[in-house]
């Protein structure tokens, strides 16, 4: 991080260029979405950025999500034993799952393996003027590169976060009733009769959509935004990283504090 | 990347989310019924269930033999009507009882069946005749705090 000046002068400079990148950033998203007629008339364009951001996270996503669950099989049962009640070990890892951990944990993981390589292929696009180059052609960079990826992220953010919840309750399964032997049934009927399908797994998919929108936007434009130099493009990577960490914990309490109300 | 093995990743993908979200929707939030091998049907009537679900397991001397299938209103006879799903290999007398009972203090519900010294056997279908309910914990304290003070009257 640069130095910064922290007097009255500084603090106002610092607000105003903030403000001033986030409208730029707004104004960003508005184009990508306005340039998305070429993504929807060439579908190979998302199918090829489909791949590169959805398919290559399978791994960490699939892994991520069964140890998570294996572990919260493990922890749940250990609490739950001492009220004699491990046949809820189902409810507790199929809800904390699908409402909470399935979509924030599935987002970290999608911003810091897709979101960032969104950001340094982008980059550095621009800092060899691949960008400058199609402009030259009167291709639009928005509409060939930005958008198609925008969608790819967008359309694969949920998908991963509805294998990642699967998963985890396998996982869970896997400990709860393989490993530690609670009752099968119990398990499944008790998870089953606890989860309610709109309160439960819609929240979970609306809050993931709203992450995908939320990583892919600044990982696009931190990267459409770096400075066209290989720190530029370092310094733009980690920004990605850290801003939509923090901008997905956020949106997660924001939305779970609406979706509590509306309960 | 060739077209073909790209194309067929994403939709491998694609369908594999699709996948987990039905797994989610079925398995998870409980919008289907999962069968349990090779099955027969026993039918229960019951004054009170308790908090028994379908699923449940149902147990005799504590092996689970079965689940429970469904649970059904009488409107005639206003009672519960259970429907078990028993193993082919599990065959009970016709004199069979069968509870509902508690496994620890809040832990969840369960059937219990208990074989009779009758030499013929249920068959599919047919309706367990001895029935206990669920022991309604409110119930049992209301009838607790009476005895007592039944006693203190006696004592006066």
């Amino acid at each position: 991080m640069e130095h910064r000046d922290l007097s009255v002068r500084g603090v106002g400079a610092w607000t105003v260029d903030n403000v001033l990148r986030l409208g730029y950033a707004a104004r960003f998203i508005a184009r990508t979405i306005a340039a998305s007629g070429t993504s929807l008339a060439r579908p190979r364009l998302v199918i090829r950025e489909l791949y590169y951001t959805g398919v290559l996270s399978l791994i960490i996503i699939l892994v991520s999500g069964l140890f998570v669950g294996m572990v919260l099989g493990f922890q749940g049962y250990h609490t739950l034993q001492t009220y004699g009640s491990e046949s809820a070990l189902g409810v507790l890892v199929a809800l904390s799952l699908v409402r909470e951990l399935g979509p924030v944990v599935s987002a970290l993981l999608f911003a810091s393996r897709a979101g960032s390589a969104m950001t340094a292929e982008i980059g550095l696009m621009k800092a060899t003027e691949q960008l400058s180059a199609m402009e030259m052609m009167a291709v639009d960079p928005i509409a060939r590169v930005v958008a198609p990826r925008f969608w790819a992220g967008f359309i694969s953010m949920p998908l991963l976060a509805a294998m990642f919840s699967a998963m985890g309750v396998f996982g869970g399964y896997l400990v709860g009733v393989v490993l530690i032997g609670v009752d099968e049934g119990s398990f499944w009927s008790q998870m089953q009769s606890a989860v309610d399908f709109r309160n439960d797994i819609v929240n979970g998919i609306i809050k993931s959509v709203v992450f995908g929108f939320a990583v892919t936007w600044i990982a696009l434009f931190e990267g459409y935004d770096a400075p066209p130099t290989a720190e530029g493009v370092s310094g733009a990577t980690t920004r990605t990283v850290v801003t939509s960490s923090l901008a997905i914990l956020a949106l997660d309490f924001l939305l779970t504090a609406l979706m509590f109300q509306g309960v | 990347m060739q077209r073909a093995t790209l194309d067929l990743w994403v939709g491998i993908f694609v369908i594999a989310g699709i996948a987990a979200l039905l797994v989610l929707a079925l398995k998870v939030g409980g919008m289907s019924g999962i069968g349990v091998g090779d099955t027969y049907l026993l039918v229960a009537q019951f004054d009170n269930i308790g908090g028994l679900k379908t699923r449940a397991p149902v147990k005799s001397a504590g092996v689970v033999v079965g689940r429970v299938a469904s649970i059904q209103f009488d409107n005639e006879r206003f009672v519960a009507s259970v429907t078990m799903n028993i193993g082919k290999d599990y065959k009970f007398p016709k004199d069979t009882s069968a509870s509902i009972l508690t496994s620890g203090l809040l832990g969840e519900q369960y059937i219990g069946l208990e074989g009779g010294g009758d030499t013929a056997n249920l068959s599919a279908g047919e309706r367990i005749k001895q029935t206990q309910s669920a022991v309604v914990l409110e119930r049992l304290i209301g009838q607790f705090l009476y005895s007592k003070a039944a006693e203190g009257g006696d004592k006066k």
